[in-house]
């Protein structure tokens, strides 16, 4: 009567009857077979609506989940015919039906629910939706169901992925789809020998999809039985108390197979105790002197006596008990000679991956010794040839970044402002770098110490003044867009270009290092100061404006070292102090004196750093104790560094 | 010269009468500061700075171990604060072992069964691990419940460090700035391990509530910290005599020969290496020591105490104070770290210049630096120098040879009468 009454007033608010959807429809027929889970759903139970539906083989039922998943599916509250509607406004919904999409017309929401399917169901939907988007005419679509697969691939897939192969046109798409077959393949593959082809079609493959379409297969479950059995699918013989397997785990295992008594844990046995305690006595036992284990351990037992408690294994049990059993790992993740085919291609892979990922770490580690170099080049001028030591040079690194930093506020544009910069950081350092030469180095030329003590001196007044001005914050230096993204080599080998920018800056610093000291006149006249300032000066060179002009040269070099260092480092008043120690082990590892020896203390130090990284890849800073640890041991056996200077040049 | 023409040797105390003024003032200073102090005198300075004092002559005993190794031996070791830091956690272990073991026993004794060992072992690395993730007393907390055992280790492990670093660097002959290059290595390799969370010493989070005594809970900090006043005294006159004892006799002279010229000594046929591994390493005990003082006093150890930057602070203070004198080593770490202490306590008037005010707690390390500077360049022998315009006013004593270079010129016994 009531719903008689519904009907009859939507007849008459309504230009165009709802009576005008088609009911028997097949789609909304096989919506209505479903209709509890639909409209009840929840992530356990929706999975045979859903299979219905994708496998229903009718046109309409693409639309149905495509608009389920985007909650545009709403349910007739009276006569319970699904549709699908978009809001006109708050109150007025405008439905089609599913059959063939036609308009049913405007109508108020109070006779219908939305159906508001959670992220869950709507992951199922997707998944089931993906067989339809496959052959979709929209070439984005058929990439977003390809992507779709690769997050959560299923069974279902590949049937749909095989059948959408032969009408595929986009040779870029049909490459994807045919390396995705190939990846179900082995995961779902029908027969093993099309599983095993499939797993040898990928051999050397070095993709991250490969191994993890791998990698199940090899699952293990650790098994433990009195004697090895001679199935096909046991992998290793596990020895309890190894890394693999703990004598705990293995322990637990008999357990839980029950070919063990439980043993119990201290707290379990501790609490067990005080539950049966009487009279400040444990089974005859007094409380107080239970202050040891094996105090513990007697009380225990004289309760699991009396019946108490349960009786557990004591070690020597325990003991008897793992030496009585093997312990083995069965192959759960497919059949044997799957698993045989995926471990031999696995393990080629490792191989070529190892190979592979040993010329990655090549290449961070001449990314870094590239760093450590252009860090050192000025020092292996201002140490290594004129035997000053300045401590102050890892500000003259700082001072450069920030001067990169202060261009780019002025230039926005970020490739302009590191043309400016570059020059510019050379230009301030140079300066500093003079008027420290003249102002306190001239003066300590013979009490190298003391040299050391003053440039420190000025080193922390430096950074301090930076800090004062520039806060203690990071500041930004940011790179050209064109220096972002990396150079990918395949999915393991791939290095930024700002690395690569930084490797050939050193090696054009090099190139710089090696015109000025051997083709110029200043170099020239460098060189015979060093070796006999006297000598030299006779000769009418002018020593003291020849040391003035290279230790600015050396602060120069610092300043561009300083911009590529910020380019890639962050930049702060304390990134000279993280440079300072390193550089200066660099050129006394390299040996003094030789800018190749230089070079090869910057390579050996980066390529250690990073070789000890490996090892240890969480603890960069165990990595830079290590390395240091190093250094020092070996700078015992050549003291002199790598290329250590012979002859006269040595006594300068 | 036949030895009967020397004169009677004095006895050390005449022959060295600075060790004696300094003995004077240092006690001096202390009894000043027992009766000015809040725990046993009139209140006048309060806790905490007496605290500051007593870290201060911590400081002044490690500036004179730097002196001995710097001042007379020649070797600039920029690691120096390591050892000190070393010292500081050797008794940090212990104390604060023993204050967690305290309050473990005590949440224990409330449950219904006596703890065991293991159980007892367990809180207390809960207890003082937790902070870094772990439940589990690393091996070298092995002898941590044992005060005698860990107040060897103040002195066995910053001398056992220097021992094995020293022998390393010095017979492979690593001198002058290349060594103090290794040394601040060294340092900062220690610095750099002790801040890893698995290092064992709770990383950057350091040994904390190193103030409070274990078992002395009753006795109020004011106490406290003037006992530990009194033993840095100690220490530092201790030390002060010992160093001033080793650098007068024949061992002081050929350090200081070593100092100036290496290679002859060696060629007078002097094991140069063992001199400088003995000072080497008795400085690093020392330096142990007065760390083991300095840290309870100051409450916290953690990793960024033993940066390479602490250890050149040290060289600045030697080198202020004035370097070669043991007293210069002193007045140095004194002056430099209360000086310090008063600016970046924020204490100091700022300056205001109209456009710009300068505001001490910023540019105190500046002023530092600079002067750190002009000390070097202008007054190499630092506060210490000013001394000699005193006693430079007195000619010096001669032992009795003659006054001038001729034959027939007056002996210094014969001008005196």
């Amino acid at each position: 009567m009531l719903r008689f009454a519904a009907t009859l007033l939507a007849c008459l608010t309504l230009s165009l009857p709802a009576s005008s959807q088609q009911a028997d429809a097949p789609i909304q027929q096989l919506l209505q077979s479903q209709s509890d889970l639909i409209v009840e759903s929840s992530r356990r139970t929706i999975g045979p609506a859903i299979d219905a539906l994708a496998n229903s083989g009718l046109p309409a039922a693409q639309v149905v989940l495509d608009k389920w998943q985007l909650r545009e599916m709403w349910v007739n509250t009276e006569t319970g015919l699904f549709v699908y509607a978009e809001e006109v406004d708050r109150d007025t919904l405008r439905i089609f039906d599913f059959a063939d999409g036609s308009l049913i017309g405007d109508v108020p929401d109070e006779g219908f629910e939305q159906l508001k399917p959670n992220s869950g169901i709507r992951g199922l939907i997707g998944t089931a939706l993906v067989q339809f988007q496959l052959s979709d005419p929209d070439p984005d679509t058929r990439q977003r169901a390809l992507d779709a697969i690769e997050r959560g691939a299923e069974e279902s897939h590949l049937a749909a992925l095989r059948a959408s192969l032969p009408t595929e046109t986009d040779p870029q798409i049909l490459a994807r789809k045919q390396r995705l077959e190939r990846l179900l393949t082995i995961a779902y593959g029908a027969t093993e020998a099309e599983r095993i082809e499939a797993i040898q079609s990928f051999d050397g493959d070095l993709g991250v999809d490969v191994r993890a379409a791998l990698n199940p297969l090899l699952a293990v479950r650790v098994e433990a039985a009195e004697a090895l059995p001679s199935d096909d699918d046991i992998g290793r013989v596990l020895e309890p108390g190894s890394d693999t397997l703990s004598r705990d785990d293995a322990y637990a295992l008999l357990v839980a197979a029950d070919l063990a008594k439980p043993r119990i844990s201290v707290e379990d046995q501790r609490n067990a105790l005080i539950a049966n305690i009487a009279d400040g006595q444990v089974a005859g036992i007094q409380v107080a002197t239970l202050n040891s284990q094996d105090a513990r351990d007697m009380a225990y037992a004289a309760l699991a006596e009396q019946g108490t408690v349960t009786a557990v294994a004591t070690e020597a049990e325990v003991d008897q008990r793992l030496a009585n059993h093997v312990f083995f790992e069965r192959y759960v993740g497919a059949p044997p000679e799957v698993v045989f085919a995926a471990k031999a291609a696995l393990n080629a892979i490792e191989n070529k991956v190892a190979i592979n990922q040993m010329f990655d770490l090549s290449l961070d580690a001449l990314s870094l010794a590239s760093i450590y170099f252009l860090a050192a080049i000025g020092l292996a001028i201002t140490f290594g040839v004129m035997g000053v030591i300045n401590m102050a040079h890892g500000e003259f690194i700082m001072m450069g970044a920030y001067t990169g930093y202060v261009v780019q506020l002025f230039i926005p544009d970020y490739t302009l402002s590191i043309l400016v910069a570059i020059p510019l950081a050379f230009a301030v350092t140079f300066g500093a770098g003079v008027a420290m030469e003249r102002l306190v180095i001239r003066w300590l030329y013979h009490r190298p110490l003391e040299t050391l003590l003053a440039t420190f001196g000025i080193s922390i007044a430096l950074q301090q003044i930076a800090k004062n001005i520039f806060g203690t914050q990071a500041r930004p230096l940011t790179a050209p867009g064109w220096l972002d993204g990396s150079l990918v080599i395949n999915d393991i080998v791939s290095i930024s270009y700002i690395r690569i920018a930084i490797f050939v800056l050193a090696l054009l610093f090099l190139a710089l290092f090696l015109f000025v000291m051997n083709r110029t006149r200043l170099g020239l006249e460098v060189r015979a100061v060093t070796q006999n300032p006297r000598m030299a000066a006779s000769m009418g060179i002018n020593p003291d404006k020849i040391n003035m002009l290279t230790f600015g040269f050396g602060s120069g070099i610092a300043g561009i070292a300083g911009v590529a260092i910020g380019l890639y480092a962050k930049v702060t008043s304390e990134m000279g102090s993280d440079y300072i120690v390193q550089s200066f082990m660099t050129v006394v590892v390299g040996g003094v004196g030789n800018i190749w020896g230089t070079l090869l203390g910057a390579t050996m130090v980066g390529f250690l750093q990073k070789g000890i990284e490996w090892f240890n890849p969480s603890n960069t800073l165990a990595a830079q104790t290590y390395m240091i640890l190093f250094i020092i041991l070996f700078i015992q056996f050549r003291p002199k560094g790598i290329i250590a200077l012979k002859g006269r040049a040595a006594e300068a | 010269m036949t030895d009967a023409a020397l004169p009677r040797r004095q006895p050390f105390a005449l022959r060295f009468p600075s060790v004696m003024i300094f003995l004077a003032i240092l006690a001096l200073f202390t009894v000043g500061v027992t009766i000015l102090s809040e725990g046993f005198g009139i209140g006048v300075i309060s806790t905490s700075f007496i605290k500051t004092l007593g870290k201060t002559l911590c400081l002044c005993l490690v500036a004179l171990a730097m002196d001995l190794v710097w001042g007379y031996c020649g070797i600039l070791s920029l690691g120096h604060m390591a050892f000190f830091g070393l010292g500081g956690y050797a008794i940090g272990m212990w104390l604060m072992y023993a204050r967690t073991e305290i309050i473990v026993l005590e949440s224990l004794a409330a449950a219904p069964l006596p703890p065991t060992p293991q159980e007892v072992s367990d809180g207390i690395a809960t207890q003082i691990f937790g902070v870094v993730g772990s439940s589990e007393f690393p091996p070298i907390w092995a002898f941590a419940h044992s005060l005698p055992l860990q107040l060897a280790a103040v002195v066995i492990v910053p001398g056992l460090l220097a021992l094995v670093f020293g022998w390393l660097a010095f017979r492979s002959r690593v001198t002058g700035v290349y060594l103090s290059i290794l040394t601040q290595a060294m340092t900062l390799a220690l610095s750099l391990h002790l801040f890893q969370n698995d290092s064992g010493l709770r990383g950057n989070n350091g040994l904390s509530g190193l103030q409070n005594l274990p078992g002395l809970d009753d006795v109020p900090q004011a106490t406290v910290s003037l006992w530990f006043f009194w033993a840095s005294a100690l220490a530092l006159g201790l030390g002060y005599v010992l160093c001033a004892w080793i650098v007068s006799g024949k061992f002081g002279s050929v350090i200081r020969a070593i100092r100036d010229d290496e290679a002859r000594v060696r060629f007078l046929g002097y094991p140069v290496e063992a001199f400088k591994l003995v000072i080497f390493t008795l400085t690093a005990v020392i330096a142990g020591i007065a760390g083991a003082l300095y840290y309870p006093q100051a409450g916290i150890i953690n990793p960024a105490e033993i940066a390479p930057i602490a250890s050149i602070y040290l060289a600045v203070w030697v080198a202020i104070g004035g370097r070669g004198r043991l007293y210069g080593a002193v007045i140095g770490a004194a002056f430099v770290s209360l000086v310090s202490t008063w600016f970046t306590g924020g204490q100091a008037p700022d300056i205001n210049l109209g456009v710009y005010t300068i505001s001490w707690v910023d540019w105190w390390t500046v002023l530092l630096g600079l002067s750190f500077v002009a000390v070097t360049l202008y007054a190499p022998k630092g506060i210490g120098g000013l001394i000699d315009l005193i006693t430079e006013r007195k000619s010096p004593n001669r032992h009795g040879a003659s006054l001038g270079p001729d034959q027939g010129s007056l002996r210094e016994q014969e001008a005196e009468k």
